[in-house]
Protein backbone atom coordinates (compact mmCIF):
# COMPACT_ATOMS: atom_id res chain seq x y z
CA UNK A 1 0.00 0.00 0.00
CA UNK A 2 1.18 3.52 -0.74
CA UNK A 3 2.13 5.44 2.36
CA UNK A 4 0.37 8.76 2.88
CA UNK A 5 3.65 10.67 2.62
CA UNK A 6 4.25 9.20 -0.84
CA UNK A 7 1.08 10.69 -2.32
CA UNK A 8 1.74 13.29 -4.99
CA UNK A 9 0.63 16.86 -4.39
CA UNK A 10 -2.42 16.44 -6.60
CA UNK A 11 -3.30 13.12 -4.91
CA UNK A 12 -3.07 14.86 -1.52
CA UNK A 13 -5.49 17.56 -2.67
CA UNK A 14 -7.90 15.00 -4.19
CA UNK A 15 -7.83 12.75 -1.12
CA UNK A 16 -8.42 15.66 1.24
CA UNK A 17 -11.34 16.94 -0.81
CA UNK A 18 -12.93 13.51 -1.22
CA UNK A 19 -12.56 12.91 2.52
CA UNK A 20 -10.47 9.79 1.93
CA UNK A 21 -7.89 11.22 4.32
CA UNK A 22 -8.18 14.05 6.81
CA UNK A 23 -5.69 16.87 7.20
CA UNK A 24 -5.12 15.58 10.73
CA UNK A 25 -4.12 12.13 9.42
CA UNK A 26 -1.95 13.64 6.74
CA UNK A 27 -0.21 15.99 9.18
CA UNK A 28 0.35 13.16 11.65
CA UNK A 29 1.86 11.02 8.89
CA UNK A 30 4.32 13.78 7.98
CA UNK A 31 5.22 14.44 11.62
CA UNK A 32 5.90 10.73 12.05
CA UNK A 33 8.05 10.68 8.94
CA UNK A 34 9.99 13.70 10.25
CA UNK A 35 10.51 11.99 13.59
CA UNK A 36 11.81 8.89 11.83
CA UNK A 37 14.31 10.63 9.55
CA UNK A 38 15.30 13.75 11.45
CA UNK A 39 18.20 12.11 13.26
CA UNK A 40 19.89 11.21 9.96
CA UNK A 41 18.92 14.19 7.83
CA UNK A 42 18.34 17.04 10.28
CA UNK A 43 16.21 19.15 7.95
CA UNK A 44 14.43 21.08 10.72
CA UNK A 45 15.43 23.56 13.42
CA UNK A 46 11.98 23.66 15.04
CA UNK A 47 9.09 21.21 14.63
CA UNK A 48 5.72 22.80 15.37
CA UNK A 49 3.65 19.70 16.06
CA UNK A 50 1.05 21.22 18.36
CA UNK A 51 0.29 24.22 16.13
CA UNK A 52 0.29 21.98 13.05
CA UNK A 53 -2.35 19.65 14.47
CA UNK A 54 -4.49 22.63 15.54
CA UNK A 55 -4.28 24.06 12.01
CA UNK A 56 -5.06 20.61 10.55
CA UNK A 57 -8.16 20.22 12.75
CA UNK A 58 -9.31 23.66 11.68
CA UNK A 59 -8.90 22.62 8.04
CA UNK A 60 -10.87 19.43 8.65
CA UNK A 61 -13.75 21.44 10.13
CA UNK A 62 -13.74 23.65 7.05
CA UNK A 63 -13.84 20.55 4.82
CA UNK A 64 -16.83 19.17 6.78
CA UNK A 65 -18.79 22.40 6.22
CA UNK A 66 -17.81 22.46 2.55
CA UNK A 67 -18.89 18.87 1.91
CA UNK A 68 -22.41 19.79 3.07
CA UNK A 69 -22.53 22.97 0.99
CA UNK A 70 -20.15 23.17 -1.93
CA UNK A 71 -21.37 26.57 -3.14
CA UNK A 72 -18.67 28.26 -1.03
CA UNK A 73 -15.38 27.38 -2.74
CA UNK A 74 -12.36 26.24 -0.72
CA UNK A 75 -8.70 26.90 -1.39
CA UNK A 76 -6.96 24.01 -3.16
CA UNK A 77 -4.23 24.19 -0.50
CA UNK A 78 -6.64 23.73 2.43
CA UNK A 79 -5.19 21.22 4.90
CA UNK A 80 -1.95 20.69 2.94
CA UNK A 81 1.23 20.62 5.08
CA UNK A 82 4.10 23.03 4.44
CA UNK A 83 7.65 23.42 5.76
CA UNK A 84 8.96 26.98 6.19
CA UNK A 85 12.61 28.04 6.03
CA UNK A 86 13.68 29.47 9.36
CA UNK A 87 14.28 32.97 8.00
CA UNK A 88 10.54 33.57 7.44
CA UNK A 89 8.67 34.50 10.59
CA UNK A 90 5.65 32.64 11.95
CA UNK A 91 3.66 34.25 14.76
CA UNK A 92 4.49 32.87 18.22
CA UNK A 93 7.06 30.43 16.81
CA UNK A 94 10.80 30.69 17.39
CA UNK A 95 12.65 32.08 14.36
CA UNK A 96 16.44 31.64 14.56
CA UNK A 97 17.67 32.40 11.03
CA UNK A 98 20.15 29.62 11.82
CA UNK A 99 21.91 31.96 14.25
CA UNK A 100 22.72 31.83 17.95
CA UNK A 101 21.95 35.53 18.14
CA UNK A 102 18.24 34.74 17.54
CA UNK A 103 18.28 31.51 19.54
CA UNK A 104 15.41 32.63 21.78
CA UNK A 105 13.61 34.92 19.36
CA UNK A 106 9.87 34.27 19.12
CA UNK A 107 8.25 36.17 16.29
CA UNK A 108 5.48 38.61 17.26
CA UNK A 109 4.05 38.49 13.70
CA UNK A 110 3.72 36.41 10.54
CA UNK A 111 5.69 37.09 7.39
CA UNK A 112 3.21 38.19 4.71
CA UNK A 113 3.87 35.06 2.66
CA UNK A 114 3.19 32.92 5.74
CA UNK A 115 -0.02 34.87 6.36
CA UNK A 116 -1.12 34.26 2.77
CA UNK A 117 -0.54 30.51 2.98
CA UNK A 118 -2.15 30.16 6.41
CA UNK A 119 -5.14 32.05 4.99
CA UNK A 120 -5.20 29.47 2.20
CA UNK A 121 -5.54 26.81 4.93
CA UNK A 122 -2.03 25.33 4.86
CA UNK A 123 -0.57 23.55 7.88
CA UNK A 124 2.95 24.48 9.02
CA UNK A 125 4.98 21.43 10.05
CA UNK A 126 8.05 23.33 11.21
CA UNK A 127 10.96 25.62 10.45
CA UNK A 128 13.71 24.25 8.24
CA UNK A 129 17.46 24.49 8.63
CA UNK A 130 19.42 27.21 6.86
CA UNK A 131 22.88 28.69 6.73
CA UNK A 132 23.09 31.46 9.32
CA UNK A 133 21.11 34.45 7.96
CA UNK A 134 20.94 32.54 4.65
CA UNK A 135 24.67 33.13 4.09
CA UNK A 136 26.06 29.99 2.58
CA UNK A 137 25.77 27.36 -0.15
CA UNK A 138 25.74 24.18 1.92
CA UNK A 139 23.67 24.65 5.14
CA UNK A 140 26.94 23.97 7.00
CA UNK A 141 26.90 27.51 8.43
CA UNK A 142 23.84 26.85 10.62
CA UNK A 143 24.39 27.21 14.36
CA UNK A 144 21.99 24.27 14.75
CA UNK A 145 23.95 21.56 12.95
CA UNK A 146 24.42 20.48 9.34
CA UNK A 147 21.61 19.11 7.17
CA UNK A 148 22.58 15.93 5.35
CA UNK A 149 21.73 15.30 1.71
CA UNK A 150 19.16 12.45 1.63
CA UNK A 151 20.87 11.00 -1.48
CA UNK A 152 24.17 10.61 0.37
CA UNK A 153 24.33 11.52 4.04
CA UNK A 154 28.03 12.40 3.83
CA UNK A 155 27.21 15.24 1.42
CA UNK A 156 25.68 18.68 1.79
CA UNK A 157 22.10 19.39 0.63
CA UNK A 158 23.22 22.73 -0.83
CA UNK A 159 22.14 25.99 0.69
CA UNK A 160 21.08 28.11 2.14
CA UNK A 161 17.56 26.55 1.89
CA UNK A 162 19.12 23.10 2.41
CA UNK A 163 16.64 22.08 5.11
CA UNK A 164 13.65 22.80 2.85
CA UNK A 165 15.13 20.93 -0.14
CA UNK A 166 16.15 17.90 1.95
CA UNK A 167 12.73 17.80 3.64
CA UNK A 168 10.89 17.77 0.31
CA UNK A 169 12.99 15.05 -1.35
CA UNK A 170 12.86 12.85 1.78
CA UNK A 171 9.03 13.16 1.94
CA UNK A 172 9.25 14.99 5.27
CA UNK A 173 7.05 17.72 3.75
CA UNK A 174 5.07 17.82 0.50
CA UNK A 175 6.26 21.35 -0.29
CA UNK A 176 8.39 24.03 1.36
CA UNK A 177 9.21 27.72 1.35
CA UNK A 178 12.76 28.89 0.76
CA UNK A 179 14.51 32.16 0.08
CA UNK A 180 17.00 32.96 -2.67
CA UNK A 181 19.49 35.83 -2.46
CA UNK A 182 22.22 34.33 -4.66
CA UNK A 183 20.91 30.86 -5.49
CA UNK A 184 19.68 29.65 -2.11
CA UNK A 185 16.53 28.02 -3.52
CA UNK A 186 17.85 26.86 -6.89
CA UNK A 187 21.15 25.29 -5.81
CA UNK A 188 19.80 23.15 -2.91
CA UNK A 189 16.82 22.12 -5.08
CA UNK A 190 19.35 20.98 -7.68
CA UNK A 191 21.59 19.17 -5.15
CA UNK A 192 18.54 17.34 -3.71
CA UNK A 193 16.79 16.55 -7.02
CA UNK A 194 13.67 18.65 -6.49
CA UNK A 195 12.04 21.61 -8.28
CA UNK A 196 12.69 25.14 -7.00
CA UNK A 197 11.36 28.52 -8.09
CA UNK A 198 13.06 31.84 -7.39
CA UNK A 199 10.48 34.47 -8.36
CA UNK A 200 11.09 37.92 -9.86
CA UNK A 201 12.37 40.39 -7.26
CA UNK A 202 9.37 42.09 -5.66
CA UNK A 203 6.77 39.55 -6.75
CA UNK A 204 6.58 37.90 -3.33
CA UNK A 205 6.54 40.15 -0.26
CA UNK A 206 9.74 40.38 1.78
CA UNK A 207 7.87 41.48 4.91
CA UNK A 208 8.86 39.02 7.65
CA UNK A 209 11.77 37.66 5.62
CA UNK A 210 14.78 38.26 7.87
CA UNK A 211 16.85 40.61 5.71
CA UNK A 212 20.20 39.57 4.26
CA UNK A 213 20.69 41.43 0.95
CA UNK A 214 17.58 43.54 0.57
CA UNK A 215 17.99 44.34 -3.15
CA UNK A 216 18.44 40.61 -3.91
CA UNK A 217 16.29 38.63 -1.42
CA UNK A 218 13.25 36.80 -2.74
CA UNK A 219 11.03 34.14 -1.19
CA UNK A 220 9.99 31.19 -3.31
CA UNK A 221 9.07 27.53 -3.26
CA UNK A 222 10.69 24.09 -3.30
CA UNK A 223 8.49 21.19 -4.43
CA UNK A 224 8.44 17.72 -5.91
CA UNK A 225 7.19 18.98 -9.28
CA UNK A 226 6.58 22.16 -11.24
CA UNK A 227 2.83 21.42 -11.19
CA UNK A 228 2.87 21.76 -7.38
CA UNK A 229 4.53 25.16 -7.61
CA UNK A 230 1.89 26.16 -10.17
CA UNK A 231 -0.70 25.76 -7.39
CA UNK A 232 1.31 27.41 -4.60
CA UNK A 233 2.90 30.34 -6.40
CA UNK A 234 -0.27 32.36 -7.21
CA UNK A 235 -1.21 32.15 -3.50
CA UNK A 236 2.10 33.54 -2.29
CA UNK A 237 2.62 36.37 -4.75
CA UNK A 238 0.89 39.72 -4.82
CA UNK A 239 1.17 43.28 -3.67
CA UNK A 240 1.99 44.00 -0.03
CA UNK A 241 1.81 47.56 1.30
CA UNK A 242 4.27 46.51 4.04
CA UNK A 243 7.06 45.97 1.47
CA UNK A 244 8.00 49.10 -0.49
CA UNK A 245 9.59 47.03 -3.28
CA UNK A 246 6.52 44.82 -3.67
CA UNK A 247 5.02 44.96 -7.17
CA UNK A 248 1.37 44.87 -8.04
CA UNK A 249 1.23 42.34 -10.85
CA UNK A 250 -1.00 39.56 -9.51
CA UNK A 251 -1.31 36.07 -10.99
CA UNK A 252 -4.81 34.59 -10.82
CA UNK A 253 -3.86 31.02 -11.60
CA UNK A 254 -1.39 29.10 -13.71
CA UNK A 255 -3.16 26.92 -16.20
CA UNK A 256 -1.24 23.76 -17.01
CA UNK A 257 -4.16 22.17 -18.80
CA UNK A 258 -4.71 24.30 -21.96
CA UNK A 259 -1.74 23.04 -23.86
CA UNK A 260 1.37 21.38 -22.64
CA UNK A 261 3.88 23.82 -24.03
CA UNK A 262 3.49 27.55 -24.44
CA UNK A 263 3.56 28.10 -28.21
CA UNK A 264 6.71 29.10 -30.05
CA UNK A 265 9.07 29.47 -27.14
CA UNK A 266 12.64 30.40 -27.89
CA UNK A 267 15.30 29.10 -25.50
CA UNK A 268 18.72 30.75 -25.34
CA UNK A 269 21.88 28.82 -24.47
CA UNK A 270 24.55 31.22 -23.14
CA UNK A 271 28.02 29.94 -23.92
CA UNK A 272 29.47 31.74 -20.87
CA UNK A 273 27.68 29.21 -18.62
CA UNK A 274 29.29 26.20 -20.28
CA UNK A 275 32.85 26.80 -19.17
CA UNK A 276 35.69 24.35 -18.61
CA UNK A 277 35.22 24.16 -14.81
CA UNK A 278 31.93 22.30 -15.06
CA UNK A 279 31.66 18.61 -14.15
CA UNK A 280 31.34 16.75 -17.51
CA UNK A 281 28.35 14.66 -16.35
CA UNK A 282 26.51 17.87 -15.43
CA UNK A 283 27.03 19.35 -18.88
CA UNK A 284 25.98 16.11 -20.62
CA UNK A 285 22.74 15.87 -18.61
CA UNK A 286 21.90 19.50 -19.30
CA UNK A 287 22.58 19.16 -23.06
CA UNK A 288 20.28 16.10 -23.10
CA UNK A 289 17.55 18.02 -21.28
CA UNK A 290 17.86 20.83 -23.82
CA UNK A 291 17.36 18.23 -26.56
CA UNK A 292 14.19 17.05 -24.80
CA UNK A 293 12.92 20.63 -24.66
CA UNK A 294 13.73 21.02 -28.36
CA UNK A 295 11.75 17.86 -29.13
CA UNK A 296 8.77 19.51 -27.40
CA UNK A 297 8.83 22.27 -30.00
CA UNK A 298 11.05 24.86 -28.36
CA UNK A 299 13.42 26.72 -30.64
CA UNK A 300 17.04 26.66 -29.40
CA UNK A 301 19.37 29.61 -29.99
CA UNK A 302 22.87 30.41 -28.87
CA UNK A 303 23.06 33.70 -26.94
CA UNK A 304 25.72 35.78 -25.17
CA UNK A 305 25.82 37.14 -21.65
CA UNK A 306 29.32 38.64 -21.80
CA UNK A 307 29.51 39.99 -18.23
CA UNK A 308 28.66 36.68 -16.55
CA UNK A 309 32.10 36.20 -15.00
CA UNK A 310 31.80 39.49 -13.13
CA UNK A 311 28.63 38.38 -11.30
CA UNK A 312 30.65 36.71 -8.56
CA UNK A 313 32.71 39.73 -7.44
CA UNK A 314 29.69 42.03 -7.92
CA UNK A 315 27.46 39.83 -5.77
CA UNK A 316 30.05 39.29 -3.06
CA UNK A 317 30.46 43.06 -2.74
CA UNK A 318 26.79 44.09 -2.91
CA UNK A 319 25.29 41.32 -0.76
CA UNK A 320 27.81 41.68 2.11
CA UNK A 321 27.49 45.47 1.94
CA UNK A 322 23.72 45.21 2.33
CA UNK A 323 24.17 42.52 5.00
CA UNK A 324 26.55 44.66 7.02
CA UNK A 325 23.83 47.33 7.21
CA UNK A 326 20.94 44.89 7.75
CA UNK A 327 22.69 42.99 10.52
CA UNK A 328 23.56 46.17 12.44
CA UNK A 329 20.20 45.70 14.19
CA UNK A 330 21.52 42.70 16.15
CA UNK A 331 23.00 44.63 19.04
CA UNK A 332 21.63 42.73 22.05
CA UNK A 333 19.31 45.55 23.07
CA UNK A 334 15.81 45.21 21.64
CA UNK A 335 15.64 41.52 20.74
CA UNK A 336 17.89 38.52 20.37
CA UNK A 337 20.46 37.30 22.83
CA UNK A 338 22.93 39.55 24.66
CA UNK A 339 26.41 38.99 26.02
CA UNK A 340 26.41 41.23 29.04
CA UNK A 341 28.93 43.85 30.01
CA UNK A 342 28.92 46.99 32.13
CA UNK A 343 29.66 49.17 29.13
CA UNK A 344 27.33 49.78 26.20
CA UNK A 345 29.84 49.54 23.32
CA UNK A 346 31.19 46.41 24.88
CA UNK A 347 27.73 44.82 24.82
CA UNK A 348 27.51 45.47 21.06
CA UNK A 349 30.98 44.14 20.32
CA UNK A 350 30.79 41.08 22.55
CA UNK A 351 27.22 40.15 21.62
CA UNK A 352 28.02 40.31 17.91
CA UNK A 353 31.53 38.87 18.17
CA UNK A 354 30.39 35.92 20.26
CA UNK A 355 26.99 35.08 18.79
CA UNK A 356 27.55 35.53 15.03
CA UNK A 357 29.19 32.60 13.23
CA UNK A 358 32.37 32.81 11.14
CA UNK A 359 30.75 33.30 7.72
CA UNK A 360 28.38 36.01 8.96
CA UNK A 361 31.30 37.87 10.54
CA UNK A 362 33.32 37.46 7.34
CA UNK A 363 30.55 38.99 5.23
CA UNK A 364 29.92 41.80 7.71
CA UNK A 365 33.65 42.60 7.58
CA UNK A 366 33.75 42.45 3.77
CA UNK A 367 30.63 44.62 3.45
CA UNK A 368 31.77 47.14 6.04
CA UNK A 369 35.07 47.49 4.19
CA UNK A 370 33.34 47.89 0.79
CA UNK A 371 31.21 50.72 2.22
CA UNK A 372 33.91 52.39 4.32
CA UNK A 373 35.32 55.86 3.69
CA UNK A 374 37.95 55.81 0.94
CA UNK A 375 36.89 52.42 -0.50
CA UNK A 376 33.24 53.00 -1.40
CA UNK A 377 33.87 54.05 -5.03
CA UNK A 378 36.46 51.35 -5.67
CA UNK A 379 34.29 48.50 -4.37
CA UNK A 380 30.59 49.12 -3.70
CA UNK A 381 30.21 51.90 -6.30
CA UNK A 382 32.04 49.88 -8.94
CA UNK A 383 29.96 46.78 -8.18
CA UNK A 384 26.70 48.71 -8.59
CA UNK A 385 27.86 49.92 -12.03
CA UNK A 386 28.87 46.45 -13.19
CA UNK A 387 25.51 45.21 -11.91
CA UNK A 388 23.96 47.52 -14.52
CA UNK A 389 26.02 45.81 -17.26
CA UNK A 390 24.90 42.36 -16.07
CA UNK A 391 21.27 43.49 -16.07
CA UNK A 392 21.68 44.95 -19.59
CA UNK A 393 23.09 41.62 -20.84
CA UNK A 394 19.81 39.96 -19.82
CA UNK A 395 17.66 42.79 -21.24
CA UNK A 396 19.40 42.34 -24.60
CA UNK A 397 19.09 38.56 -24.66
CA UNK A 398 15.39 38.64 -23.75
CA UNK A 399 14.78 40.67 -26.93
CA UNK A 400 15.54 37.54 -28.95
CA UNK A 401 14.61 34.61 -26.65
CA UNK A 402 11.94 33.89 -24.01
CA UNK A 403 14.00 31.75 -21.67
CA UNK A 404 17.64 30.95 -20.95
CA UNK A 405 18.91 27.47 -20.02
CA UNK A 406 22.04 26.97 -17.91
CA UNK A 407 23.59 24.75 -15.28
CA UNK A 408 22.60 25.52 -11.67
CA UNK A 409 25.99 24.71 -10.20
CA UNK A 410 29.27 23.53 -11.74
CA UNK A 411 29.09 20.28 -9.71
CA UNK A 412 26.68 17.96 -7.95
CA UNK A 413 26.45 17.90 -4.12
CA UNK A 414 29.89 18.05 -2.51
CA UNK A 415 31.11 16.39 0.69
CA UNK A 416 30.39 17.98 4.06
CA UNK A 417 33.51 19.92 5.04
CA UNK A 418 34.95 20.09 1.49
CA UNK A 419 35.20 23.90 1.48
CA UNK A 420 35.63 24.38 5.23
CA UNK A 421 38.72 26.60 5.13
CA UNK A 422 38.29 28.15 1.73
CA UNK A 423 35.47 30.71 1.58
CA UNK A 424 36.29 31.71 -2.00
CA UNK A 425 35.91 28.10 -3.21
CA UNK A 426 32.49 28.05 -1.52
CA UNK A 427 31.52 31.35 -3.22
CA UNK A 428 32.46 29.86 -6.62
CA UNK A 429 29.69 27.26 -6.13
CA UNK A 430 27.20 30.11 -6.73
CA UNK A 431 28.69 31.32 -9.98
CA UNK A 432 25.69 30.33 -12.19
CA UNK A 433 22.91 31.37 -9.82
CA UNK A 434 24.11 34.86 -8.82
CA UNK A 435 23.32 36.67 -12.11
CA UNK A 436 19.53 36.14 -11.81
CA UNK A 437 19.49 37.82 -8.39
CA UNK A 438 21.61 40.73 -9.60
CA UNK A 439 19.21 41.23 -12.53
CA UNK A 440 16.06 40.62 -10.43
CA UNK A 441 14.77 37.97 -12.85
CA UNK A 442 13.00 34.68 -12.05
CA UNK A 443 14.59 31.23 -12.32
CA UNK A 444 13.43 27.66 -11.94
CA UNK A 445 15.49 24.50 -11.44
CA UNK A 446 14.47 20.89 -11.84
CA UNK A 447 16.22 17.51 -11.99
CA UNK A 448 17.45 16.27 -15.39
CA UNK A 449 19.60 13.28 -14.47
CA UNK A 450 22.12 11.74 -12.08
CA UNK A 451 25.90 11.53 -11.98
CA UNK A 452 27.92 8.34 -11.44
CA UNK A 453 27.59 8.73 -7.63
CA UNK A 454 23.77 8.69 -7.98
CA UNK A 455 23.59 12.39 -7.14
CA UNK A 456 20.94 14.53 -8.83
CA UNK A 457 21.81 17.03 -11.57
CA UNK A 458 19.61 20.07 -12.08
CA UNK A 459 19.04 22.48 -14.95
CA UNK A 460 18.21 26.13 -14.49
CA UNK A 461 15.83 28.11 -16.69
CA UNK A 462 15.75 31.89 -16.34
CA UNK A 463 13.10 34.23 -17.71
CA UNK A 464 12.45 37.92 -18.17
CA UNK A 465 10.87 39.72 -15.19
CA UNK A 466 7.37 38.40 -14.33
CA UNK A 467 7.65 35.37 -16.66
CA UNK A 468 7.29 32.78 -13.87
CA UNK A 469 4.34 31.21 -15.67
CA UNK A 470 6.49 30.38 -18.72
CA UNK A 471 9.17 28.88 -16.47
CA UNK A 472 6.68 26.74 -14.55
CA UNK A 473 4.89 25.57 -17.69
CA UNK A 474 8.12 24.68 -19.46
CA UNK A 475 9.40 22.74 -16.44
CA UNK A 476 6.02 20.99 -16.24
CA UNK A 477 6.12 20.08 -19.92
CA UNK A 478 9.57 18.52 -19.37
CA UNK A 479 8.30 16.63 -16.32
CA UNK A 480 5.35 15.26 -18.32
CA UNK A 481 7.74 13.39 -20.64
CA UNK A 482 10.51 12.46 -18.13
CA UNK A 483 10.53 10.88 -14.67
CA UNK A 484 13.69 12.28 -12.98
CA UNK A 485 11.57 14.31 -10.58
CA UNK A 486 9.82 11.17 -9.32
CA UNK A 487 13.06 9.45 -8.20
CA UNK A 488 13.44 9.19 -4.43
CA UNK A 489 16.52 8.56 -2.30
CA UNK A 490 15.03 6.76 0.72
CA UNK A 491 12.45 3.98 0.56
CA UNK A 492 9.56 4.36 2.98
CA UNK B 1 48.61 41.27 1.51
CA UNK B 2 45.92 43.67 0.52
CA UNK B 3 44.73 44.37 4.05
CA UNK B 4 46.98 45.16 6.99
CA UNK B 5 46.25 43.84 10.45
CA UNK B 6 45.51 47.41 11.51
CA UNK B 7 42.92 47.77 8.74
CA UNK B 8 41.19 44.55 9.80
CA UNK B 9 41.03 45.84 13.37
CA UNK B 10 39.63 49.15 12.10
CA UNK B 11 36.89 47.39 10.09
CA UNK B 12 36.02 45.17 13.08
CA UNK B 13 35.66 48.30 15.17
CA UNK B 14 33.40 49.96 12.57
CA UNK B 15 31.27 46.79 12.49
CA UNK B 16 31.23 46.54 16.32
CA UNK B 17 32.61 43.01 16.29
CA UNK B 18 34.98 41.78 18.97
CA UNK B 19 37.40 39.42 17.21
CA UNK B 20 40.06 37.16 18.70
CA UNK B 21 43.70 37.53 17.59
CA UNK B 22 43.28 34.30 15.63
CA UNK B 23 40.16 35.60 13.86
CA UNK B 24 41.98 38.80 12.92
CA UNK B 25 44.80 36.81 11.31
CA UNK B 26 42.32 34.57 9.52
CA UNK B 27 40.19 37.44 8.21
CA UNK B 28 43.30 39.33 7.12
CA UNK B 29 44.31 36.39 4.91
CA UNK B 30 40.85 35.44 3.68
CA UNK B 31 39.57 38.94 2.97
CA UNK B 32 42.83 39.82 1.22
CA UNK B 33 42.55 36.87 -1.14
CA UNK B 34 38.84 37.58 -1.78
CA UNK B 35 39.65 41.22 -2.58
CA UNK B 36 42.47 40.09 -4.91
CA UNK B 37 39.94 38.00 -6.79
CA UNK B 38 37.65 41.03 -7.04
CA UNK B 39 40.42 43.05 -8.75
CA UNK B 40 39.09 41.78 -12.10
CA UNK B 41 36.27 44.34 -11.82
CA UNK B 42 38.84 47.07 -12.42
CA UNK B 43 39.35 45.70 -16.00
CA UNK B 44 35.97 47.09 -16.96
CA UNK B 45 35.60 50.70 -18.00
CA UNK B 46 32.46 51.88 -16.20
CA UNK B 47 32.91 55.65 -16.52
CA UNK B 48 29.70 56.11 -18.51
CA UNK B 49 27.65 53.47 -16.68
CA UNK B 50 25.01 54.42 -14.14
CA UNK B 51 24.97 52.37 -10.94
CA UNK B 52 21.95 50.10 -10.38
CA UNK B 53 19.83 51.57 -7.64
CA UNK B 54 16.64 49.69 -8.45
CA UNK B 55 16.75 46.45 -10.31
CA UNK B 56 13.33 46.68 -11.95
CA UNK B 57 12.03 49.84 -13.56
CA UNK B 58 9.03 49.99 -11.26
CA UNK B 59 8.73 53.19 -9.27
CA UNK B 60 9.23 53.02 -5.55
CA UNK B 61 5.88 53.11 -3.83
CA UNK B 62 5.43 55.06 -0.65
CA UNK B 63 2.36 54.45 1.45
CA UNK B 64 0.27 57.27 2.83
CA UNK B 65 1.50 58.42 6.18
CA UNK B 66 -1.40 57.71 8.50
CA UNK B 67 -1.39 56.03 11.91
CA UNK B 68 -2.45 52.39 12.13
CA UNK B 69 -2.49 49.93 15.01
CA UNK B 70 0.98 48.86 16.19
CA UNK B 71 1.89 45.50 17.64
CA UNK B 72 1.02 45.18 21.35
CA UNK B 73 3.75 46.52 23.63
CA UNK B 74 4.14 43.19 25.42
CA UNK B 75 4.80 41.43 22.11
CA UNK B 76 7.49 43.95 21.24
CA UNK B 77 9.20 43.64 24.60
CA UNK B 78 8.99 39.86 24.92
CA UNK B 79 12.26 39.25 23.05
CA UNK B 80 14.29 41.94 24.79
CA UNK B 81 17.17 40.71 26.95
CA UNK B 82 16.44 43.28 29.67
CA UNK B 83 13.43 45.54 30.26
CA UNK B 84 12.13 47.87 32.96
CA UNK B 85 8.83 49.79 33.09
CA UNK B 86 7.93 48.84 29.51
CA UNK B 87 11.29 50.03 28.20
CA UNK B 88 14.51 48.46 27.01
CA UNK B 89 17.11 48.57 29.75
CA UNK B 90 20.76 49.32 28.91
CA UNK B 91 23.82 50.17 30.99
CA UNK B 92 24.41 53.81 31.85
CA UNK B 93 25.76 55.64 28.79
CA UNK B 94 26.47 59.15 30.06
CA UNK B 95 28.84 59.54 33.00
Amino acid sequence: MTQITELTFQEIINSLQSGEISSHQLTKAYLKRIEKLEEDIHAFITITEEQALTQADKADKRFAVWRKDKTQPISPLLGVPLAVKDVLTVHNIRCTAGSKILGNFVSPYNATVVDQLLDAGMVILGKTNTDEFAMGSSTENSAYGVTHNPWDLSRVPGGSSGGSAAAVVANMAPIALGTDTGGSIRQPASFCGVTGLKPTYGRVSRFGLIAYGSSLDSAGAIARAAADIALLFPMMSGFDPKDSTSVNIPIERINLQDNIMPAQLRLGIPKEYFTSGIQPEVEIAIRKAINVLESLGIEIKEVNLPHTKYALPVYYLIAPAEASANLARYDGIRYGSRVDSTEMWDIFRKTRGTLFGAEVKRRIMLGTYALSAGYYDEYYGKAQKVRTLIKEDFDNVFKTVDLIAAPVSPTTAFKIGAHRDDPLAMYLEDIFTLPANLAGIPGITFPVGFDSHCLPIGIQLMGAPFQEEKLIRTAHAYQMVTDWHTRKPIPN
Amino acid sequence: MKLSRKQVEHIANLARLSLSAKEITQFQEQLSSILDYFEQLQDLDTNDILPTTRVLSIPCRLRTDYPTASLPLDDLLMNAPDTENDQFRVPQILP
